[in-house]
């Protein structure tokens, strides 16, 4: 059922550290404190703050005036010290990983685990091999205290902490996050995984994470969030920055299903150097607003971006997301295909930008949005804006609204399957193009997502 | 009991009139074919038969193995032993051929109380039927009837029909699409399944499939009645002269 979420349990785990709810100046010296952070970071972080305060709630897009500032807890911390074994964890933690999956997921596919609970990492564990390589993979904070020196030559240049109200209030207050650094011509093979959870009531997650590819390097981040569901209004706003240097190859996988009381405000971007791949796979459930556009600048020649969304809206949400593609260099490519599902009243809109600037000749652009909505009262929106400065660019736009067909459930329930079944097997297929680029387990998972919305569809 | 019984039918169709009192009986082994000129209500039957939900039953009843077919879902039908070869199947992108035939075959095994095919079996256990219809393998991995050209949508309604064996077969003008090879290949797997008992009732505007499918009965349908009822040589009557023939008479009676 669409409005009892499945991971809606939560744990009473009594956080050590915790700030009252509020945003000031004092709050963000205290976190920045209790992290014991260089200088550089906490003026950084108050620079945010007065960006913060200064820029007015966008109001295009989502309706955001339900968000109280003063009412969400920005800084919450579970337990004092890393863990780096899955045996240190503390049991009440592994209980709630437990009944997500974690464990098995980590025997069958998983080699290294960055997982957030609250605003810190509790578990990390990466193989030797990759220590060996050079890879980094951490929790921000600890990525931070480890490699200062890298975090700040890359840190806020992809994404300026005056980029928009929630990028400056991530900026501010961020806890957590991942940190991705691949040596040149290394390749890392299996996907780095992060889990990310919310468990506090009325408490933001504003995780920071920063992914640096040398040159010819490969990897591919994958993360997954479920959260539980409370009846205060939440906050979930992170910032993703990622950096693909000449012929690297960036994959950043995101899975996340958040409770029906969140506001989902993320700020991904990539800067893709020549020759470079990045490619972002989203995939947004849950949630009561989200807006959210992954984005690659194509700075170096022929670099190349592929977006793959997927946003699913039901009863009173509005999944406001899309992609933006910048080509600034020459024979850079960009490919988008966004698919959206609403269902029982949900609103899904694409948004997305495709620029190409003058000097970027010979360009290449494919976007294709396609909407799937199941009922009449759902909705669907499309806002393409192409903003194209040379002549020479090849530009695709493809949207196309379909509706879960009469037709197409007399066919299927004419050989024996339930409309409900019939209906799971065509929203599964409508998405399959994304389904089929997901590591295998995420993948089951997000079918049974589906299968799991899709009970008791019909009225 | 016969196996299907169409009592005084009557359709609408968007406040249209489409069938106005048809009846029909269909014993097991039987071969019908429903012959009749566009817009006499052919698809219709084939449709209401199976549960279509845009249509609206005013009198009239079908019997099907003893019990009331309109009361009945499309899937409910299904597992009675009703099958319906669409006349134009319907495409699910993303939903692959091998998916969607075996969820369909577990669904009826299910309802049987038999075990389910495990999906590494199924390709396997559904091997002989491949090989009537000469569908090679990579045909699975497909969308449903994404893409598929007329003829493979035509050939794929009869895999499925080999495969869910059902006891009444409704073919709704499965000869159109088809060409004389694919054509062979349908009458060959049909008159395969026929050696089993199953009945079939074959609409076509055309006489074409009925020289690879021999009809036991063959019906006249126009506007929304039948007429003429008889053997083959009510197939060779409508080569000769057309359907005109019979909306005269029907105009005299």
């Amino acid at each position: 059922m669409i409005n009892q979420y499945s991971y809606g349990f939560f744990d009473d785990i009594k956080p050590i550290y915790s700030i009252p709810p509020g945003l000031s100046s004092r709050v963000v010296e205290e976190i920045s404190f209790i992290k014991n952070e260089p200088v550089w970071m906490r003026k950084l972080r108050l620079k945010a703050l007065a960006a913060f305060n200064k820029r007015i709630v966008p109001n295009w897009g989502a309706d955001l005036s339900g968000i109280d500032f003063q009412a969400i807890c920005y800084y919450l911390k579970p337990s004092e010290r890393q863990e780096s074994t899955w045996e240190k964890v503390p049991e009440k933690i592994k209980k709630t990983f437990d009944r997500l999956g974690i464990p098995q997921a980590e025997q069958k596919f998983l080699s290294g685990v960055g997982a957030q609970y609250d605003s810190e990492a509790v578990y990390h564990n990466l193989k030797e091999e990759w220590k060996k390589q050079g890879v980094i993979f951490l929790d921000m904070d600890s990525g931070l205290r480890a490699y200062p020196e890298i975090v700040k030559k890359y840190f806020g240049t992809v994404v300026p902490l005056n980029d928009n109200k929630f990028a400056a209030l991530n900026t501010s207050v961020w806890s957590g996050g991942s940190f991705v650094y691949v040596p040149r011509g290394v390749q890392v093979t299996v996907p780095l995984q992060a889990y990310f959870r919310l468990n506090a009531q009325n408490m933001g997650q504003f995780e920071r994470t920063l992914i640096i590819a040398e040159e010819g390097s490969v990897v591919n981040y994958v993360e997954g969030c479920t959260a539980p569901v409370y009846a205060v209004d939440s906050l979930h706003c992170a910032v993703v920055e990622i950096i693909a240097k000449p012929y690297s190859r960036v994959r950043y996988t995101t899975i996340q299903n958040w409770s029906n009381d969140v506001y989902n405000l993320v700020t991904k971007r990539a800067i893709a150097e020549e020759g470079a791949i990045v490619e972002w796979i989203d995939g947004n459930f849950g949630s009561k607003v989200t807006m959210k556009y992954p984005s690659v600048f194509m700075k170096g020649r022929g670099s190349r971006a592929d977006v793959l969304s997927l946003a699913y809206a039901g009863n009173g949400q509005h999944q406001d997301a899309g992609a933006k593609a910048v080509h600034l260099a020459t024979d850079t490519s960009s490919n988008i295909v966004s698919k959206s599902i609403s269902r029982g009243g949900g609103h899904t809109t694409y948004r997305g930008l495709l620029h190409i600037a003058a000097q970027a000749s010979n360009a290449q652009s494919k976007v294709k949005c396609d909407a799937l909505l199941m009922d009449a009262q759902s909705r669907s929106d499309t806002y393409p804006t192409m903003d194209i400065k040379t002549c020479d660019a090849q530009v695709e736009h493809e949207a196309v609204v379909s509706k879960v067909g009469e037709e197409q459930l007399f066919y299927l329930r004419s050989r024996g399957l339930s409309e409900n079944e019939a209906t799971g097997l065509i929203v599964s297929g409508f998405i399959e193009p994304i389904a089929r680029e997901l590591p295998m387990e995420y993948a089951v998972e997000l079918n049974r997502l589906i299968e799991l919305e899709m009970e008791g569809s019909v009225g | 009991m016969s196996l299907l019984e169409v009592n005084n039918l009557c359709v609408k169709a968007d406040n249209k009139n489409i069938l106005n009192g048809l009846n029909l009986k269909i014993e097991q082994g039987e071969v019908h074919a429903v012959m009749g000129p566009n817009g006499s209500g052919k698809s219709t039957l084939a449709s209401v038969l199976m549960g279509h939900f845009g249509y609206e039953v005013i009198s009239g009843g079908i019997w099907f193995c003893g019990q009331d077919l309109l009361r009945l879902k499309p899937e409910e039908r299904s597992f009675c032993g009703l099958f319906l070869a669409f006349q134009y199947p319907i495409a699910v992108p993303g939903l692959t051929v091998e998916h969607f035939l075996r969820t369909a075959f577990n669904a009826h095994r299910d309802k049987k109380g038999e075990k389910t095919i495990k999906p590494q079996e199924f390709r396997q256990y559904i091997q002989p039927e491949l090989e009537l219809l000469k569908i090679k393998n990579d045909f699975l991995d497909r969308s449903l009837n994404d893409g598929f050209s007329g003829g493979e949508k035509k050939l794929l309604e009869i895999l499925q029909l080999t495969v869910l064996k059902p006891k009444l077969a409704i073919l709704d003008e499965t000869d159109s699409g088809l060409d004389v090879d694919a054509m062979k290949l349908v009458a060959k797997a049909v008159n395969h399944l026929l050696k089993t008992k199953i009945a079939m009732l074959v609409i076509t505007h055309y006489q074409r499939i009925l020289h690879y499918i021999k009809p036991t009965h063959v019906h006249i349908l126009t506007a929304g009645k039948i007429i003429e009822s008889g053997n083959i040589n009510l197939v060779k009557k409508v080569e000769r002269a057309g359907y005109r023939q019979f909306e005269i008479d029907n105009v005299k009676e």
